[in-house]
């Protein structure tokens, strides 16, 4: 990063050194393609734009501050990107102030919040624009009318930027309360421990005979006085998941813990008052805060890797726009556009509806239905299917019924079903917990009425045992135990690029010993790249310039393929067909005149007058660690299969690249299910990673279920996780982490135990006092976490 | 041993105030970006640039 900052400070500061040897972009820190000539100081015309705004609103010092990681996106403006539509998003106050939120693509460091405020708050009427860099939101309010909107998203989008609206309301759900929520009793918990603590500390001290009973009664009233509203306050996020497993007849890990803390209470109050020795209210307030650590934690990671997923998604979702009956344009939310309107779909967009084309044509990537890489022809009355990738030219659709016939709804419902076929799995923790329960509370009855009818003891004394054996048995290491290793194991995935969305996910690695992998955009990038070998550089050189003048996707792949290709000048494109510089011609095989010789996929052909023609062969290129990683999986003693809905022929080339031997090839999605029902009728416990709507029945069929973040929405939603990047190793890496996660979790869980084994007889014999308590709780949970902190040692 | 009486309520007082400044922050939305407020103190408006 600090090249990276380095290089660019370097262009800003010396602008006069723009002719010399600085091939950086100043704008975006870009390289500077070599074609543009030596003295170009920007990549593209949208940064040499956005630099001059910057200089016009005298921000130049933003290219001073900013540190760009060149990992992420850099902030060079879209010239494809459509103009931001911001209309719907737009909210009227009552004064006529008009407030939108915009999720903004592209932030890197805080010179990015800065540039984009002052940007911001220079255009009149602005009332507010802040940025909040955690959660990359744009919060905006002007005067001057809602119309506004998109020229205030268009200056973000001048910047370099990728503004999207989003709606508040649907993002921030209740899981942010109730986060809230848990901090504060946190809070509240953390105080009362703290300074109950303190206090029990003097009694401690006081009761070798030091302490007069004066002195003692007080400090407990003061404990008493502390906790009693701290307790109250802190408790209630267990005492409401611990009713509610009540009132369905369950029990989970929260009815021992609210049973214990409060009886703890009780009896301390009830001591207190009487003048007695055995006041719990340091333990009661410690395991609290313990507890509440632990359950903080573990939704704040959680919660982190759902807002994620969330902002990948809504960053994804595209409008659609729909041209209405008297020519206009309006984008409509996907979801929103009525059966019949005509939908415009221009060339590299997704189509965002099921439906006919009515005019136009062009090659549709059926990948994410079909799992097919290859590019189909499609022309006007062919059908057509929401999640395709136009990749031709502008298509005008008529949208069809959103009714039970269309291929999303067919997909949903399978969805529907598998996830049904898998039922609930239940975590470990509460299947512990299920078992733990009953048996503490039946050993306190039993060492209430031992002493009863035994020991001949008070009811009073019989009562103080029993309830000292709730207070030592209650689960706080137990009730850590599981969270504990989670949010480490979480976090280390996180890091990763892993988002674990599911809370049983980590559980349910575990246990995996089948992985199967979808072929197109998991097993490979899901997009096609040019097979360069063997290609004369003359010929590509001379084809990258022709086809820099197109727009189609595989023009653009070919002049991407070779940087120092001049663009060419006169040439003209021929829909459908190819490019034509003079008798020089680009395009498809029959546009080059070469005859047909079946072989297959994406190409492009080079026909030069008075030279041999040239093919560039295109192919879906294999992620790069792909046969590195069913190697490491295979390596964990797992069975490693592909099943793809594209043709045995390519299936069984990208097989053989990765090293996978088991293929199942032209599957469809129902096939796929199947595929995946039997494996778990065999008795195996599957994992899927799969990316497309074809593997969305299949993902939520499976035990459990991977995506990359390039997949469609639906099949996002239908994974436990999602992993982000261009290469596979986070696969490998979850299953290790979820492992060893396992092998720790048994280690606490038996640690605790262990400790609840060693710890109650004592209860039972009515030797615990508070002292022996405090450490015994403290001592144990320390230990479960300073345990679970190794799970984040996964390299 | 009379000092307790009033020290520790004192002691308790001071621990109540800082419970209370952290409940504030909380409310005030003070932890809301913590990496952006971080940022944003480098970046001085009154700065010639």
């Amino acid at each position: 990063m600090s090249a990276a900052l380095a290089a660019t400070t370097t262009a800003a500061a010396a602008p006069s050194a723009r002719a010399g040897a600085s091939a950086l972009c100043i704008h975006c820190g870009g390289a500077v393609p070599a074609s543009l000539g030596p003295g170009e100081g920007f990549c593209c015309a949208g940064c040499a734009a956005a630099h001059a705004l910057v200089e016009r609103l005298g921000l130049a010092a933003y290219y001073l501050r900013r540190t760009l990681d060149p990992a992420l996106r850099p902030p060079r403006p879209d010239p494809e990107a459509a103009p931001p539509e911001v209309g719907p998003y737009v909210r009227a106050d009552a004064d006529g102030t008009c407030r939108l939120d915009l999720m903004v693509d592209g932030l890197q460091c805080g010179a990015c919040v800065w540039l984009i405020e002052r940007a911001l708050a220079a255009e009149p009427g602005v009332v507010q624009a802040r940025v909040n860099l955690g959660s990359r939101r744009l919060a905006l309010a002007w005067r001057g009318g809602a119309g506004r909107g998109d020229a205030l998203a268009a200056t973000v989008a001048a910047l370099g930027y990728r503004p999207v609206p989003f709606d508040p309301a649907r993002l921030d759900d209740a899981v942010e309360r109730a986060n809230a929520e848990l901090l504060r009793a946190l809070a509240v918990a953390g105080f009362a421990a703290a300074n109950v603590m303190l206090l029990s500390v003097a009694v401690w001290s006081g009761q070798a005979g030091t302490m007069g009973q004066a002195t003692q009664d007080l400090l407990h009233w003061f404990s008493a006085l502390v906790a009693l509203p701290a307790i109250v306050y802190a408790v209630r996020p267990f005492a409401r998941s611990a009713w509610a497993a009540l009132a369905h007849r369950r029990t989970n890990m929260d009815v021992p813990i609210t049973v214990g803390v409060a009886l703890a209470t009780a009896m301390s109050l009830y001591e207190t008052i009487a003048g007695g020795a055995h006041v719990y209210f340091d333990s009661a307030c410690a395991l609290l805060f313990f507890l509440l650590v632990g359950r903080y934690l573990d939704a704040r990671a959680r919660g982190h890797a759902r807002r994620a997923a969330g902002q990948l998604l809504a960053l994804s979702a595209r409008a659609a726009v729909v041209l209405d009956a008297d020519g206009t344009r309006r984008s409509v939310d996907p979801a929103a556009v009525p059966a019949g309107a005509v939908v415009l779909v221009a060339a590299g967009e997704r189509i965002p509806v099921d439906g006919t084309i009515r005019e136009g044509a062009s090659d549709l990537d059926l990948g994410l239905i079909t799992g097919e890489s290859a590019p189909v022809a499609a022309g006007p009355g062919d059908r057509v299917f929401a999640g395709t990738l136009n990749l031709g030219g502008p298509l005008r659709i008529a949208a069809t019924a959103a009714g039970p016939g269309t291929l999303l709804a067919a997909i949903a419902r399978w969805m529907e079903e598998a996830e049904r076929g898998r039922g609930r799995y239940v975590a470990l923790a509460d299947r512990v917990a299920r078992r733990y329960a009953p048996v503490v509370h039946l050993l306190a009855a039993s060492t209430f009425a031992g002493w009863m009818l035994l020991g001949g003891a008070a009811w009073q004394a019989a009562l103080m045992n029993a309830v000292a054996v709730l207070i030592i048995t209650c689960p706080c290491a137990l009730a850590l135990a599981v969270p504990a290793v989670q949010v480490v194991a979480s976090g280390r995935l996180l890091r990763a690029g892993v988002l674990l969305k599911s809370g049983t996910a980590l559980e349910r690695l575990a246990r995996v010993d089948t992985v199967v992998f979808d072929k197109t955009g998991t097993l490979t990038l899901g997009r096609l790249s040019l097979a360069s070998e063997g290609i004369d550089p003359d010929a590509l050189r001379v084809a990258a310039g022709i086809a820099s003048a197109s727009r189609h996707p595989l023009a653009r792949t070919m002049a991407h393929a070779c940087s120092d290709a001049v663009p060419a000048l006169g040439v003209v494109e021929i829909p459908g067909a190819g490019l034509q510089q003079g008798a020089i011609r680009l395009g498809s095989r029959a546009f080059c005149g070469v005859p047909e010789d079946g072989s297959a996929g994406p190409e492009l052909w080079l026909a030069r007058p008075g030279r041999a023609h040239v093919r560039f062969p295109f192919a879906d290129a294999v992620r790069t660690d792909a046969a590195a990683t069913a190697a490491a999986l295979r390596g964990m003693g797992l069975a490693v299969q592909m099943l793809s809905g594209d043709r045995p022929a390519t299936a069984q080339a990208v097989a053989k690249a990765c090293g996978i031997a088991e293929v199942h090839a032209g599957v469809d999605p129902a096939g796929k299910l199947a595929h995946i029902a039997r494996l778990r009728a065999a008795g195996r416990n599957v994992l899927m990673v799969g990316d497309g709507l074809n593997d969305a029945p299949a993902l939520a069929a499976a035990d459990v279920s991977l995506s990359p973040t390039s997949a469609s929405e639906i099949s996002q939603n239908a994974a436990d996780a999602v992993f982000h990047g261009e290469r596979l190793a986070p696969v490998a890496l979850a299953l290790g982490v979820a492992r060893r996660a396992r092998v720790l979790v048994v280690q606490n869980l038996g640690f605790a135990l262990l400790y609840n084994a060693l710890a109650v007889p004592l209860a039972v014999a009515g030797l615990i006092t508070p002292l022996v308590a405090a450490a015994a709780m403290s001592s144990s949970s320390l230990v479960v976490v300073l345990n679970a902190l190794r799970a984040g040692r996964v390299r | 041993m009379t000092g307790l009486l009033y020290l520790v309520p004192i002691a308790l007082l001071l621990g109540l105030a800082g419970l209370a400044a952290f409940l504030w922050a909380l409310r005030a939305g003070q932890f809301d970006d913590p990496d952006g407020a971080a940022s944003r103190i480098l970046h001085d408006d009154d700065e010639n640039p």
